[in-house]
């Protein structure tokens, strides 16, 4: 599971308003270096839910000192896109869980695949 | 996803890994060639197509000549001039075996680049290939009568595009919208010299009306022509191709819509050999080779720049009424769009529509199988979710982002995709309350003006006067399991072992009438016959393994560029979900194993012997034939809610905040766009 994944994900346990973001708790995280292509992660940014994203980040000691808010003009900034993309793509939780904030609900990840079931009874 | 890579890498020997990548691939091209309007020949015969060996793909005549020549005599190369694969003859069956056997999965190396070759043996069936069509007098002739002189350019349209040039005659085809101008023929019809060639041809019976339109290609030196499929609007369906250079005539026949069959197959070719395709265009230009001598040269050193200059014409009939093919949302006739110039590849084997999808962002493949469609474009934020995790790890194995989660109850947040696709996987779901929640939590993911594409079995298997290749592939005399939704690109062609001919086992006592309000009344449902039409709206689909053991024709990875080629290579989600299935502890098999993201599906098992408990009366009926005695497989049997014309667009229509952008049915598959309301 990258971290751009991970800003997507949220918890849908049965009556929890605030199942975001989840919680990462890593036993496993690899980098693995991905082509870095600006315009992509410029274009992913403004879709990203930013604090989450450093969160992620820091709770995975990755944070590169990236900022709590987003810089402006961050389009132009090669240095700044480029922690980013290490963050969004090439930073990859292999093992562990995601935890949500609300319910407490731990969702393995094995082999970097989030399971996201749910039991009959949390639906 | 590495043994996938390193296969394009490494020029060793392979490993056992390797040759599965292999097989996995071949079976690929199999499909592929298929939908080019090829079949490849299960049994050894004198010719082979070979896949990825074509000029289209960068491979020049000579450099496949010598590779194939080391194989035995060589007695006809067709090479066409924008297309990925190749024609061989062998003088000797022996040969095309010896080359089978030893080229087939080795790479050819091409100036810088190198392909894999994939060989299937072919019969030409629906693309027929007339060998020395032309005799070398009536090629000069023909190219004598082509002049490229530019004194006369305005009156045949000659122009220069960025790969090659062109010239057009009868009617000028305008590459700005991509159509002719009908009502404004150009002063030079088709020459004359071309008429005793067509007229063999109608004679001949290998076109049926006599062209009125000529396109004159000509490729220098590696050029090419980008992926494209002819304006429905503008053409009748025979479109006639000669190759000059090659003497051969090739006529294609579409008659289940070539649009979408090329599109499908080009959609994936172009996937496996654009960026070398593409990059073979400045490895052309002649390379300086200090001090080899010029004729070590031209020997050892051909690239695409040392071919000689090729020239097709393409003669097509313009037509005059408007095209009634199934495929409205992919036909200018019926009101899609016209194809933007140059025509981009289609990035979804289904239609244009599909393809701008894939343009967005951010994707969600709810239901996403092994990841056909996730890394389709490179360019987007793809995510994929399956409620099977064997599926999800083939998904992440591919390096694709997937997590394993429920169509139901998806865990992204609300309005965070630009679009969602769910492709065959409503129709697993029971009741129209929850295929109803399906529709219900696509739109929730997508933002206000998001669009999600949605695939359904579709009830009529038979739309438009056309049968769906579900259908048509009955006449394999084996049924196979993956469904229309399905089998698009990668449709499996491997036939089914001998067990598992279940054909003609109708019986009236399992005849139900559709019932409209999809209600099974006798609580039983019935269990559908592999290609035939369907009698019900709600069935069990066999879903039949091979000889009971372990079908290891999984996913055909092929290496390359990462994320191009990881979708070319691929099959159904079906067959690879068996992969991870041993029938032989199956009773306890879970719904697990399959990509429906429902826990709808119905999963029944039986053996052949005539079971007591057995699902229904066809089970039985079935099992009384002689066939069955040797059914040793387990049958499983896959719950489906197939749908009728106008079912999914009410479906739809049912859940607020979002419309029905348009619908369309595609190779027994109900299609419909939907998208978010702005507003919402």
């Amino acid at each position: 599971m990258k971290l751009l994944t991970h800003n997507m994900l949220t918890s849908h346990v049965k009556g929890v308003t605030k199942g975001y973001p989840l919680l990462i708790k890593a036993t496993e995280v690899k980098v693995t270096e991905v082509d870095f292509n600006p315009q992509f992660v410029s274009r992913m940014i403004p879709k990203l839910e930013w604090s989450a994203l450093v969160q992620a980040a820091d709770e995975l000691g990755h944070r590169q000192d990236l900022p709590v808010e987003l810089v402006p003009e961050y389009e132009k900034n090669e240095e700044f896109l480029k922690k980013v993309h290490r963050v969004l793509l090439e930073v990859e939780v292999i093992e562990g869980c995601l935890r949500c904030p609300e319910s407490g609900r731990e969702f393995p990840i094995s082999r970097g695949i989030p399971n996201m079931l749910l039991n009959d009874d949390e639906v | 996803m590495d043994a996938i890579v390193e296969n394009n890498v490494k020029p060793v020997r392979r490993s056992k890994e390797d040759k599965k990548v292999i097989r996995k691939q071949l079976k690929a091209s199999h499909t592929l060639l298929k939908h080019e309007g090829i079949s490849t020949a299960p049994q050894p015969t004198k010719s082979l197509v070979v896949a990825n060996g074509g000029l289209g793909n960068g491979v020049s005549r000579e450099e496949l000549s010598a590779a194939l020549k080391q194989m035995g005599e060589v007695d006809k190369l067709i090479m066409h001039p924008n297309k990925p694969y190749a024609f061989v003859t062998y003088r000797s069956e022996e040969s095309a075996r010896k080359a089978h056997i030893n080229l087939n999965g080795e790479k050819l190396q091409c100036g810088e680049n190198s392909v894999t070759l994939y060989l299937s043996y072919v019969d030409s069936e629906g693309l027929v290939l007339v060998e020395d069509f032309v005799c070398s007098e009536e090629e000069a002739l023909l190219l004598a009568a082509i002049d490229w002189s530019s004194t006369n350019t305005d009156v045949t349209a000659q122009k220069a595009l960025k790969h090659r040039r062109v010239k057009h005659y009868g009617f000028e085809f305008r590459y700005d919208n991509n159509n002719v101008d009908k009502d404004k023929p150009l002063p030079a019809g088709i020459p004359q010299e071309c008429l005793p060639v067509l007229e063999r041809c109608v004679k001949n019976q290998h076109i049926d009306i006599m062209p009125d339109q000529l396109t004159v290609n000509q490729y220098e030196s590696g050029q090419g022509i980008p992926p494209h499929v002819d304006t429905h609007s503008a053409f009748e369906d025979t479109i006639m191709s000669l190759s000059l250079g090659a003497k051969t005539v090739m006529e294609f026949r579409h008659p289940d819509g070539r649009l979408v069959a090329v599109g499908e197959s080009r959609f994936l070719w172009t996937h496996g050999i654009t960026p070398r395709k593409f990059d073979m265009v400045p490895a052309c230009e002649p390379q300086s080779f200090g001090d080899t001598t010029p004729d070590l040269r031209t020997s050892s050193n051909l690239t695409l720049s040392k071919r000689g200059t090729r020239t097709s014409l393409t003669f097509r009939k313009i037509r005059h009424e408007p095209c009634r093919c199934a495929f409205p949302s992919a036909c200018d006739s019926q009101g899609a769009p016209p194809a933007p110039s140059p025509p981009p590849p289609p990035s979804l084997p289904c239609c244009h529509a599909d393809a701008a999808l894939l343009e967005e962002h951010v994707l969600a493949d709810v239901g996403c199988g092994n990841g056909k469609y996730l890394g389709v474009n490179p360019e987007l934020s793809a995510v994929g979710c399956d409620r099977s995790s064997a599926l999800v790890q083939i998904c992440a194995e591919r390096g694709f982002q997937a997590f394993v989660s429920d169509a139901l109850s998806v865990p992204l947040r609300a309005a965070s995709c630009d679009a969602c696709i769910s492709i065959a996987v409503i129709h697993h779901f029971s009741t129209q309350e929850r295929r109803l929640a399906a529709v219900q939590e696509l739109v929730r993911l997508l933002k206000p003006g998001g669009r999600a594409l949605i695939y359904v079995w579709a009830f009529e298997q038979e739309y438009n006067k056309q049968r769906s290749k579900y259908l048509k592939d009955q006449n394999k005399e084996l049924p196979e399991n993956h469904n229309p939704a399905e089998n698009s690109p990668e449709e499996s062609q491997e036939p089914q072992g001998k067990s598992s001919v279940h054909n003609s086992s109708h019986s009236e006592d399992n005849y139900r009438t559709v019932d409209n309000n999809q209600h099974v009344t006798d609580g039983k449902l019935s269990v559908h016959t592999n290609r035939t039409a369907f009698e019900t709206k709600d069935l069990l689909v066999p879903w039949h393994l091979k000889d009971g053991k372990k079908r290891v024709e999984g996913d055909s990875g092929e290496g390359g560029k990462k994320d191009q080629q990881k979708e070319k290579s691929k099959k159904t989600s079906r067959s690879k979900a068996t992969l991870d299935c041993n029938p032989a502890t199956s009773p306890g098999f879970d719904s697990n194993m399959f990509s429906d993201s429902s826990l709808d599906t119905i999963v029944a098992t039986h053996s052949s012997k005539p079971s007591p408990g057995g699902d229904t009366s066809q089970t039985c009926s079935s099992s009384l034939k002689s066939e069955s005695e040797i059914i040793r497989a387990p049958v499983f049997h896959r719950y489906y809610h197939v749908f009728q014309q106008g079912e999914l667009e009410q479906l739809c229509a049912q859940q607020a905040g979002v419309t029905v952008q348009s619908s369309y049915h595609d190779q027994g598959n109900w299609c419909v766009i939907l998208e978010k309301a702005l507003n919402r």
